[in-house]
């Protein structure tokens, strides 16, 4: 089930009410115990996700080479919290737990591709690219 | 590709590969790119297309092998490119540099100093891996591989000797033997507990009902930690190898690779293993012609840091919520689907090869009386030379901070070190001494964990520290029992409190009860152990604590609550890029008498303590300053 949801969502970026039900109805498995699933895991996203998806890594090694400040700074210039999503869908904001890059944290994925050492006229240049 | 049909095709394979791989390499010298995802962060895959841009342009496309390999460690001086057969180690390369090597090293065969190691002690530049202090002080025989190997070519694993440990054991070795080895090897788990392998090898062995399982762990969450990363994305074979011979030990048909989503890179590379394997014929029917059968399936984890305890890893696995469940019994006994399951973590199973190959009293001639072999560590934080370190067991955290990791930047002292993960504590300075090894850390009040590393400088506060780590527990707890739910909830609300400069007299005291019945009380190791970031900077920091909830002060001056910033007139040129990235709208600029000195102030009723002007302050000008425990200078005249 879990390995079915990350490939539709790889397809689609979000799982959709729709999504869970039709499933439901193929594999005979009731909604509730689909959501229990999607829902427990953060890689699931039940709500729409924006074109460009930013996640700053909130690790140890990142939060104390200042990961906080990014997150605050690029949330300010998005006004958006994390884990939300701008209302035009452009830009979604995540903090996540580790991305395994340490060495060179603060840490931030944009669209996948990473960035380290991000300062905050760095977090401000990317954010601009973007627009 | 042709299948691999018995030991001695095997080694046919082997002995063709390398003779053409050094004739090949006689002639001309090799390039080996850092693709992993620390050196890509930086710029990597520029560096790579550089490359092959500039030797097909000389027309050296098809002449000069260029390698996309795994991380050899280094990542704080990424991205890095060794040239082979000198071995010249370039760091910091930019896709500018690559004409320049293209032209200097790789065709007359000269160095370019500037992109050498400089040590910083000597002035002196260091050519060769084995010479720069960061890699000279280790000992590496895991990761040593991973700049030499393409980890999407098997042909490159079989070469530098891969799969010839899986032959002996099919070959020469009873399972009962190959389970003794690793016993008595005395190599114990590395993703965090310790056990000894071997024993849960053994009741794996034992346990009765089929099908038996094996899993590697790679759900690696422990934040700071990246030592599975690097080796499954680096040299996924070698850990399929030791997953093999564990099969084979304990009579497993089935295995499984639980992969964290996080890592795209690392599940990329352990589905590609997989398959060349399978092609090759090591996984599949009658591997290598002995009448043993065994296949791997990859499952992909979807970020839930909980789902790293190994019953809740199988219960994802299962497809089902990755909740853990009470360990009444073994999961070597009772595992995934209720079957006897034999689940160790990535460098453990990567040890394994290393043992058959070199024999259990070799791998037990490393380390320290109870803790054998290497161990990586994910040297982080605030190090100079920050990276995977692979070293072994009993170095003391002195040697590997300061030895390998060249010390703190910016002369600061070095505050503590962090180990263990989330779950770990903190070690004061006073203990750099210890030998690092399982039984050690966990007297100081920490552990091994998954092996991270994390250097703090004076500007960490402990408290805050303890509280960044009760509220990612408190986010990453399934909720399942009590205690660690609620107890992680209410060491939040106090912490937050405390930093917040809310601090009471008895907080101490009630952080303490809540951290013992957590211990006792909770279902699993993330709830026994959550306490541990707290009970530990209580134990070793408690003045710091004292002076939050007592003296309304933050040491460190990181608490947002307990600090005010302000700007030095003596040092602000007014440039006004504070001005511009204040949220609040609370910095203007104001005038000492008329058309003299202009410069920045903080309105401090609107400021909200964010630090944005602290960090944007151009670091030549750095005018804002910082205080705890009084209020900021007046600063209007």
């Amino acid at each position: 089930m879990i390995q079915l949801l990350l490939d539709l969502q790889g397809e689609l970026h979000w799982i959709p009410r729709e999504v869970i039900s039709h499933l439901s109805e193929r594999l005979a498995v009731p909604k509730s115990q689909i959501y229990r699933i999607a829902s427990f895991y953060k890689a699931i996203n039940l709500t729409p996700v924006g074109r460009h998806m930013i996640q700053v890594c909130m690790g140890t090694a990142c939060q104390v080479r200042g990961a906080q400040k990014v997150l605050d700074y690029a949330a300010s210039k998005l006004d958006i919290g994390p884990e939300e999503t701008t209302p035009d869908l452009a830009f979604s904001l995540r903090k996540v737990n580790c991305l395994g890059c340490c060495s060179m944290g603060p840490v931030m994925t944009v669209d996948g591709e990473y960035h380290g050492g991000v300062t905050l006229e760095g977090t401000e240049k990317v954010l601009k690219d973007l627009r | 590709m042709s299948r691999v049909a018995s030991v001695g095709d095997l080694e046919l394979l082997r002995e063709t590969l390398r003779s053409r791989r050094d004739a090949k390499r006689s002639r001309e010298p090799w390039i080996a790119v850092c693709a992993g995802t620390g050196c890509l962060a930086l710029g990597a895959k520029k560096v790579i297309d550089a490359f092959r841009g500039e030797l097909r342009r000389r027309g050296l496309g098809t002449e000069v092998v260029l390698k996309e390999t795994g991380c050899p460690g280094f990542c704080e001086k990424g991205p890095i490119v060794v040239v082979y057969p000198e071995g010249v180690h370039y760091i910091k390369v930019d896709p500018a540099d690559v004409p320049e090597i293209v032209e200097e090293t790789i065709v007359k065969g000269r160095l370019i100093d500037r992109l050498l190691y400089v040590d910083p002690v000597t002035g002196g530049r260091d050519v060769h891996e084995e010479e720069i202090p960061f890699y000279k002080h280790q000992t590496r025989v895991l990761i040593n591989k991973n700049i030499k190997i393409d980890p999407k070519n098997i042909d490159d694993y079989i070469s530098e000797g891969g799969y010839s440990a899986l032959s002996r054991a099919l070959s020469s070795m009873t399972p009962q033997e190959v389970v003794d080895e690793v016993k008595s090897s005395g190599l114990r788990g590395r993703g965090g507990g310790g056990f000894p392998t071997g024993l849960k090898w053994e009741s794996a062995r034992k346990a009765e009902g089929s099908p038996k399982y094996v899993i590697v762990n790679c759900d690696e969450g422990d934040p700071g930690a990246f030592m599975d990363r690097a080796l499954m994305e680096g040299n996924p074979h070698s850990v399929l190898e030791g997953l093999i011979i564990g099969a084979y030990a304990i009579g497993s048909v089935e295995g499984f690779i639980y992969v964290r989503a996080e890592y795209p890179l690392a599940v990329e590379n352990a589905r590609v293993s997989i398959s060349q394997a399978r092609e090759y014929g090591l996984l599949g029917e009658d591997i290598l012609g002995s009448g043993f059968n065994f296949d791997v399936r990859l499952h992909r984890g979807a970020g839930a840091f909980v789902s790293g305890e190994s019953t809740a890893l199988m219960n994802a696995i299962e497809g089902k919520v990755g909740e853990p469940k009470p360990k009444y019994v073994h999961t070597s006994e009772r595992g995934l689907w209720s079957r006897p399951s034999l689940l160790n973590n990535v460098e453990t199973w990567a040890n394994i090869p290393l043992i058959i190959n070199m024999g259990a009293d070799w791998f037990s001639s490393i380390g320290t009386e109870r803790s054998k072999g290497t161990k990586i560590f994910s040297l982080v934080g605030k190090v100079n030379n920050t990276g995977l370190v692979e070293v072994p067991m009993g170095m003391t955290l002195r040697e590997i901070i300061f030895d390998i990791g060249g010390g703190i930047p910016g002369g600061k002292r070095v505050k503590g070190v962090q180990t263990g993960g989330p779950s770990g504590g903190i070690i004061p300075e006073g203990h750099l001494d210890t030998p690092v090894d399982f039984d050690e850390l966990t007297r100081l009040g920490s552990m091994m964990g998954s092996g991270s590393i994390i250097v703090l400088d004076e500007d960490t506060c402990a408290v805050d520290l303890a509280r960044y780590f009760v509220d990612f527990l408190c986010d990453e707890s399934c909720g399942k029992c009590v205690p660690c739910r609620e107890g992680l909830r209410q060491m939040r609300d106090i912490l937050s409190d405390i930093v917040a400069g809310r601090g009471k007299g008895e907080d101490l005291e009630v952080l303490r009860e809540i951290a013992h019945l957590m211990k006792a009380a909770s279902l699993c190791a993330l709830g026994r152990t959550a306490a541990n970031p707290v009970l530990s900077t209580i134990r070793y920091f408690k003045d710091e604590y004292l002076a939050h909830i007592e003296d309304q002060r933050c040491p460190a001056l990181v608490c947002e609550g307990l600090i005010s910033y302000f700007i030095r007139p003596d040092l602000c040129i007014a440039c006004g890029i504070c001005e511009r990235n204040c949220p609040e709208g609370a910095i203007s600029e104001a005038e000492v008498g008329k058309g003299e000195d202009t410069f920045m102030v903080i309105d401090q009723s609107r400021c909200s303590r964010c630090g944005i002007c602290f960090h944007v302050c151009p670091s030549k000008v750095m005018a804002v300053a910082r205080t705890s425990g009084r209020s900021a200078p007046q600063q209007l005249p």
